[in-house]
């Protein structure tokens, strides 16, 4: 037996995740509840003492871990085009698991810089211009970052003529500069790699220090990542697969928390019909999308704003008095659980809700338009209609019934009502139902083979939503 | 890098005439010049950001199904407007409905800010001669 541990610090949990890597299964999991307050030691210690009296104790060959406390990676990116560049930006941050508190487009004024300062980000992403392209935009933007109190490092990936000039302004202003490839060297070309790889050694070298948890990490021997970046690797690997075993090829996950839903999709989302256009950036295969005023509690509040207060009350068979009444309370006591039945119902409603909602953000949309030559077809974002795999994860989800779980999902599916918005049309609904898919996707880094078998096998197949 | 002169290409409006843009793109970028393609069915905004971020020198719009002078008005104004001041601008193709008198064509197109009006038939060596005039090129 060799025995390893996941570490998952969150906000207001740490999970722990013990497997073994000679036969290649689940030894087991626990988690503790942590406040804002608690040291991060106090709570390892307090999931290690449950997860002891599970499986007993065991000396762990190695100890991962992966950190969404401290309000996780928080970032700020800026681009000249909001479609181009700035995007390109988003999806970088975003790839990275990052927080994006905020993109800026075009030039960055004083009130920015000002905003800019009172966020006080953990990285801020700076871009604009295609190689050879833009510069005055990002060399002002590097004079305006130059004057900002707050300390916080850049990554620089704009247009690489500018690049020298910007890393001169920022430097001697005494602020830290990671140079890297442009995130859009070329028009419509996304490159967010590199800057995803410095953002990483940054959250590495820095932010785990600034946010307390090296006295964790005398216990861990490494991989320290954010957590959705973790999600994200997790879920790539059970989409791809590795070089002996296959994985479950395009699918989709969601995880609906508490203030943030959450959308993965791997998947090139190319167009399923012939002929038709493709219009923006191209999508990356793995994708994560943040919806940050849909969330169970904190962002309930969100969710009937998109929605509507009646369609959670005819969801949920509350009356809307009594919808918004409960919504009221959840939105004040975060950490109220559906312990009645009418809570019951309405957590099921918003669950569904912010499914619909984050999938369909996160989804392409097709448009038929008639052109003198006939009709065409035009394409913007990923085409998820053919993707026939929903894997549902967060503590919202994984403890419905088969059938609750069912229903729920079946919200992320095509609808008639929107017949422009690319979701899948039918689709395996696989439920995390462990919690195990941070831990997942830091074992992926070391020993994917394994991770994939685990992922493979404890998820569970709640059968086919229509 | 090179310094070479960089022009934003496409085929304007609800157009979808998808060969000759290859053509024109494989002639421009053998010219010396480096392009940026939109393609097809491309929308004002979409050449505006493009000529943004791409700094370009000059937008090319191919129009071919002869809606051109609906969809090229206010080309120029939205230039303006996004700091794209002395951009070029130069449309080509069959770029109105019926046979009209180039003359008159290309008078209406300049007076909507177009720099050069290319009709039907123009060899792209021609638009190239000009493209080199207009730039200060050789």
């Amino acid at each position: 037996m060799k025995p390893i541990l996941m570490i998952d610090f969150g906000s207001t949990n740490t999970k722990v995740t013990a497997v073994d890597l000679d036969s290649e299964t689940l030894l087991g999991t626990a988690a503790a509840y942590t406040t804002v307050q608690t040291d991060v030691g106090e709570g390892l210690q307090e999931a290690m003492e449950k997860l002891e009296e599970k499986i007993g104790k065991l000396d762990f060959a190695e100890r991962y871990a992966c950190s969404s406390a401290a309000g996780g990676l928080k970032m700020i990116s800026s681009g000249l085009v909001p479609e181009l560049t700035a995007e390109a930006a988003r999806q970088a941050a975003l790839g990275a698991g990052a927080k994006v508190m905020k993109v800026y487009s075009y030039e960055l004024t004083e009130d920015d810089a000002e905003e800019i300062e009172a966020l006080k980000p953990d990285i801020f992403l700076l871009t604009g211009g295609t190689d050879g392209g833009n510069k005055d935009n990002i060399i002002q933007n590097a004079r305006v970052l130059a004057e900002c109190k707050a300390n916080f490092p850049v990554v620089l990936a704009g247009n690489r003529t500018a690049a020298r000039t910007c890393e001169k302004i920022l430097t001697e202003a005494g602020r830290q500069v990671i140079r890297c490839e442009n995130v859009m060297p070329k028009f419509n070309e996304l490159n967010i790699g590199p800057a995803q790889a410095k953002i990483r050694e940054i959250f590495l070298d820095r932010i785990i220090k600034a946010k307390g948890l090296s006295q964790a990490s005398q216990l861990i021997s490494g991989i320290m990542m954010p957590t959705p970046a973790a999600v994200l690797a997790a879920m790539e690997l059970l989409s791809r697969g590795t070089k002996t075993e296959n994985g479950l090829g395009e699918l989709v996950a969601v995880d609906v928390g508490g203030a943030t839903t959450d959308i993965y999709s791997m998947t090139d989302g190319a167009p399923d019909r012939a002929g038709t256009i493709l219009k923006g950036l191209p999508e990356p295969y793995a994708k994560r999308t943040v919806e940050g005023d849909i969330g169970m509690r904190y962002s309930a509040a969100g969710i009937a704003e998109a929605v509507g207060i009646p369609m959670l009350s005819q969801l949920s068979g509350l009356t809307e008095d009594r919808t918004s009444a409960l919504l009221a309370e959840i939105t004040t006591h975060t950490d109220s659980l559906p312990d009645t039945d009418e809570k019951k119902r309405l957590d099921q409603a918003l669950a569904s809700m912010a499914i619909k909602v984050g999938i369909t953000r996160h989804a392409g949309t097709v448009e038929k338009v008639y052109t003198p030559v006939g009709e065409a077809y035009v394409q913007s974002g990923k085409d998820l209609s053919r993707v026939d795999k929903i894997i549902l994860t967060g503590g919202s989800l994984i403890h419905n019934a088969p059938d609750t779980a069912r229903a729920i999902a079946s919200h992320a599916l095509y609808d008639m009502a929107e017949p422009a918005s690319l979701k899948p049309r039918n689709a395996e609904i696989l439920i995390d139902t462990q919690y195990i898919l941070s831990a997942m996707g830091l074992l992926s880094q070391y020993a994917p083979d394994t991770a994939l078998k685990i992922m493979k096998k404890e998820l569970t197949s709640y059968g086919t939503a229509k | 890098m090179e310094n070479k002169k960089k022009l934003v290409i496409g085929v304007i409006g609800a157009d979808v005439h998808a060969v000759g843009i290859q053509i024109l793109y494989h002639a421009f970028e053998d010219a010396g010049f480096d392009v940026t393609n939109l393609g097809v069915m491309v929308s004002q905004e979409e050449y505006i950001a493009a000529a943004v971020e791409t700094d370009a020198d000059a937008i090319m719009v191919s129009s071919l199904y002869g809606h051109g002078e609906l969809d090229c008005r206010g080309l120029r104004e939205k230039c303006n407007e996004a700091g794209l001041k002395d951009i070029l601008l130069y449309v080509g193709g069959n770029i109105v409905v019926g046979k009209q008198p180039f003359d008159e064509v290309e008078a209406r197109f300049k007076k909507m800010g177009f720099n050069r009006v290319f009709g039907p038939g123009t060899a792209p060596e021609e638009t190239i001669k000009y493209l080199k005039e207009d730039l200060g090129i050789e």
